[in-house]
């Protein structure tokens, strides 16, 4: 079948097979490897992009219920002003670990802070529910988020992050 | 050695600190590189047939419909692989593993065919076309009656072989513990089982292997915490020379000593790429990781401790029933069947010990390989924390209390336990106080008298735990004859810039901020300009890899040895610039100047470009700024905390919330409190799950009921609190640095505490994890049993 994604603001027209995940679409097909993989069962949440803007599980998801939409995956998040909020408060507050759930982690989270900019610990953690962390104890994700949403404009900051550095 | 404050934290430290992780800025833009983002041109796919039944005899295996779909290339069997001698393959225990079943299967989800083809789909597609016919064969499922005579016998593949036996073991004094036991005013014995868990790392387990048809040279990208050792294991198993062989272990999504072991899909993905000429693919789904990759614990334990009457513990003893599933694949050091199991001493001052341990064989995934958890010291470790809680109970005492009655003295460090060990240092009774004070003990208990006087079920459990880890002094400790040591590499580049090699491999540990702190600290190069290079066996030095908590004890002192190496070269470098003996020199992080005149010196960038010019050396002094190393530890280390958890108990549904988790940890010095205190929070999470909802378990016919994440339970978000750490420091006097490792403490002191406080909620001596509502609601209403 002949799909048309917009992702990240360009859009990919593609032959896929009806069954293709939109995980392997992203991944495979376009080379998007921030997109993780981790269970198929929508239980891990290593897979979420955002779908018009709300988090979706790709792996659940097949390639074709994406058509006509707009998918942002980790990829997108950074901008021409610099990282997003979300990106560097991972950074900042030790948010990350093996790094694998990460992007959809942060996904998440801008999804969140879209909808509400200064969201409590208990709504945080309610939002990340859905995904699974083996490293972080996750303490640390919800101290990146409120980080984040105490930093809107970091991305617009000059302070670009340099590896190894302390801001 | 006493506890000793922590320095005062720089904010850009050159050396040890909280610095921001080198990894980072890769990760937060999804420029991660794991091994399923490898893409070769021309690249297969493979997938495993697995097996359906946990014990059965297989008639035929019928690959031709599979053989003709269009897109298959390959079908590979065991018979096929038997063809190549590749049908069984050492475990790292010095047993066998079939790689692909020729004979019997013998636990549900065992390998039996792999096929290759054009893309993932096709080749799952392609192992529903292959047909295979088994003939059924009673299984062993419970562990407790493997060894019983009518036991079908699993390992009939081994001649002569009778019975499921694998090994008996014993540590400590028999004689003097019983005479202890005899003579005791009280005696507390207790089974529990610590159950089956899985690492259950994100990223399951996989790789991409490419045979070089033309040179012959293997390149296996693979999700393997110890590429080293896998590199000379393939070399000796499939006799392919090992300096053809390249193993690269790039980012790993977690490993949690799941990607310790060689998987026989590893193999047949190699042999895949033998066979059509192309590189291989396989990455494992979650189902398979559950059910046939490297669990954890399933450890039967009698534990049984004598005391006086006024709560003085003298002796423990323990007998342990093992279930090693269907191949003995577990990784421990050789001498150590149990692993470091008999440490189960714990952290006090007793007369005698002494434990048995008998390893079994069952129709289950073969392993288990540690998971987080040093060598089965998170078994010893719950063992003793429980019957400490268990003897507070008989003796009504309380357990804060008969634990700092019993704890060692600082002044009997180093301390020789009663079962081997020699225990480096520590200030016991300072962690303890600081943790009940951190966590305000007595106001917890006058709340919780409060509440119960209410109805409600609150609890508060503690646990004080000692580690052992940094494994280990070659003379003692190998892994299939391969020695414990660490290599390490490190060149300064004309411009000051480094390049440190190292053996280990990160899974997220942050090795790539933490080693350049390390050499940082040694040489005064800030970390930034210092690159870590590991997980590459073409471009790292030998070592044995990263679990067991060794990275920091082994590979770090390897680390900050040979940057001391380079430290003393540029000594005599600096004596040549400055023309002053080398004796007259000084140190200063950073730089050498002449002893009584400071600004006369050469730093260290200085003396990496001298060293690279023509700088006349003294005689026998090469060019260059570079040395290599290799680190044999004298000794373990043995980090150790306190930790408290408060807990609340719904009365009605038994389902348990832990309210406040306090963890006091003391690894010796700290190289960056910031990664030190995120490992903390991620074991801190894995003892939540494994004491609450995590368990693999099996019907009576074999099936795994936990083979997805629907049914394996790991802790979101909510199910934990928001962690409460603070930390001494008491530094180990063997290690260069004096650093001890943390990544496992967590993960080990965490579940008796969660346990103790959910016990102490309901009043129960004791119930097995996991403690989810309904077996909390059994216990609470008249016992519960042990889970299958």
């Amino acid at each position: 079948m002949q799909v048309t994604i917009n992702v990240n603001g360009e859009d990919h027209t593609a032959d896929v097979e009806p069954r293709h995940l939109l995980v392997r679409f992203l991944r495979d097909d376009l080379g998007l490897t921030g997109t993780h993989w981790g269970c198929d069962t929508s239980n891990c949440g290593t897979c979420v992009v955002l779908l018009d803007g709300e988090p979706v599980k790709s792996c659940t998801m097949l390639a074709v219920m994406a058509a006509g939409h707009q998918v942002r995956t980790v990829e997108g998040l950074e901008t021409a002003d610099g990282l997003d909020p979300v990106q560097q408060g991972f950074i900042e507050q030790h948010g990350l670990q093996c790094g694998f759930c990460t992007p959809g982690m942060m996904l998440t989270a801008r999804a969140l802070l879209d909808r509400d900019p200064d969201p409590s610990e208990q709504q945080i953690r309610e939002a990340i529910s859905g995904q699974l962390c083996r490293c972080t104890g996750y303490l640390n994700i919800v101290r990146a988020v409120q980080w984040a949403a105490h930093h809107p404009a970091a991305a617009a900051a000059a302070t670009a992050p340099s590896a190894g550095s302390t801001p | 050695m006493t506890a000793v404050e922590e320095p005062v934290v720089e904010e850009r430290p050159i050396g040890y600190g909280r610095l921001k992780r080198k990894e980072d800025p890769r990760f937060v833009r999804g420029k991660g590189h794991y091994v399923d983002d490898v893409q070769l041109p021309g690249m297969l796919h493979g997938a495993v047939l697995r097996s359906p039944l946990a014990h059965a005899r297989i008639v035929s295996i019928d690959t031709s419909a599979a053989e003709a779909h269009p897109k298959v290339r390959a079908v590979i069997t065991g018979e096929a692989l038997a063809g190549l001698g590749l049908a069984w393959m050492p475990t790292l225990s010095m047993d066998t593993q079939a790689v692909l079943a020729t004979d019997k299967v013998r636990f549900q989800g065992q390998e039996v065919a792999f096929v290759v083809a054009d893309d993932h789909y096709a080749a799952r597609d392609a192992i529903e076309l292959i047909d295979v016919e088994y003939e059924p064969l009673p299984p062993v499922i419970n562990a407790r009656h493997a060894l019983d005579a009518d036991a079908p016998v699993i390992r009939d593949d081994q001649e002569g072989r009778t019975d499921n036996h694998v090994f008996d073991w014993e540590a400590g004094d028999k004689a003097s513990t019983d005479a202890v036991f005899a003579d005791a005013d009280v005696v507390v014995a207790q089974d529990m089982l610590y159950p089956r868990v899985h690492p259950a790392p994100l990223e399951t387990c996989g790789c991409v292997a490419d045979m070089d048809p033309v040179d012959g040279k293997l390149t296996l990208w693979a999700t393997t915490q110890a590429p080293h050792a896998h590199r000379t294991l393939y070399a000796m198993v499939a006799g392919l020379p090992e300096h053809k062989i390249r193993v690269i272990s790039p980012d790993i999504g977690g490993g949690f000593g799941n990607k310790v072991g060689i998987y026989p899909g590893y193999v047949c993905a190699i042999v895949g790429s033998i066979l059509t000429h192309k590189p291989v693919k396989w990455v494992e789904d979650r189902s398979e990781n559950l059910m046939s990759t490297s669990f954890a614990r399933d450890y039967h334990m009698h534990g049984e401790i004598a005391a006086t009457r006024e709560g003085r513990i003298r002796a423990v003893r323990v007998k342990v029933l093992a279930d090693h599933g269907a191949f003995n694949a577990t990784a421990q050091p050789t001498k150590y069947p149990a692993g470091f199991f008999h440490v189960f001493t714990g952290s006090y001052d007793i007369e005698a010990a002494h434990c048995a341990v008998t390893g079994v064989y069952t129709n289950k995934a073969p392993g288990g390989v540690a998971y987080a958890c040093s060598f089965r010291v998170t078994e010893a470790v719950y063992l003793i924390e429980r019957l400490v809680d268990c003897l507070a109970d008989e003796l009504h005492t309380d357990p804060a209390e008969l634990r700092m009655k019993n704890l060692l003295r600082p002044e009997q460090f180093p301390y020789p336990s009663k079962t081997g060990w020699e225990y480096d240092s520590g200030d016991y009774p300072a962690t303890l106080r600081k943790t009940l004070e951190l966590a305000g003990y007595d106001a917890l208990r006058r709340e919780q008298a409060e509440r119960r006087a209410r109805g409600e079920l609150m609890g508060i459990g503690l646990s004080f735990f000692t580690e052992t880890v940094g494994a280990g002094p070659r003379k003692d400790m190998d892994i299939l004859g391969l020695g414990m040591a660490d290599g390490c590499e490190l060149r300064v580049h004309p411009t000051g810039k480094a390049v440190v090699r190292l053996s280990v491999q990160t899974q997220g540990q942050g090795h790539e901020t933490t080693f350049a702190q390390i050499v940082a600290e040694e040489l005064g190069i800030p970390p930034e300009d210092i690159d870590v290079v590991h997980g590459d066996t073409d471009q790292t030095p030998f070592g044995l890899g990263t679990y067991g908590s060794r990275s920091t004890p082994v590979s770090g002192a390897a680390a900050a040895m040979v940057a001391r190496k380079v430290r003393d070269k540029a000594r005599i470098i600096a004596g040549a610039m400055l023309e002053v003996s080398t004796e007259d020199l000084e140190w200063e992080k950073g730089r050498w100047f002449v002893k009584g005149d400071p600004t006369a010196s050469r730093t260290i960038q200085e003396i990496a470009l001298a060293a690279h010019g023509s700088l006349e050396l003294p005689d026998g002094v090469e060019g260059h700024l570079e040395a290599t190393t290799v680190y044999n530890p004298p000794n373990l280390t043995f980090p150790y905390g306190a930790y408290l958890c408060v807990v609340d108990v719904d009365p009605g549904t038994g389902a348990v919330t832990v309210r406040r988790f306090v963890a006091v940890d003391d690894c010796g010095t700290r190289i960056n409190p910031m990664i030190i205190e995120g490992q903390v929070h991620g074991g801190l999470a894995d003892g939540v799950g494994m004491a609450l909802t995590e368990i693999i378990s099996f019907d009576e016919d074999g099936n795994c009921l936990s083979g997805s994440f629907m049914d394996y339970l790991v802790p979101t978000a909510l199910e934990v609190p928001a962690w409460e750490l603070d930390h001494t420091v008491t530094p180990s006097p063997h290690h260069p640095i004096g650093a001890k490792g943390v990544g496992e403490s967590a993960t080990v002191g965490s579940p008796p505490a969660i346990v103790n406080a959910v016990l102490d909620a309901i009043g129960v001596r004791h119930a097995d994890m996991p403690l989810t509502p309904g077996r909390v609601w059994l216990a609470m209403h008249g016992g519960v049993e042990a889970p299958q």
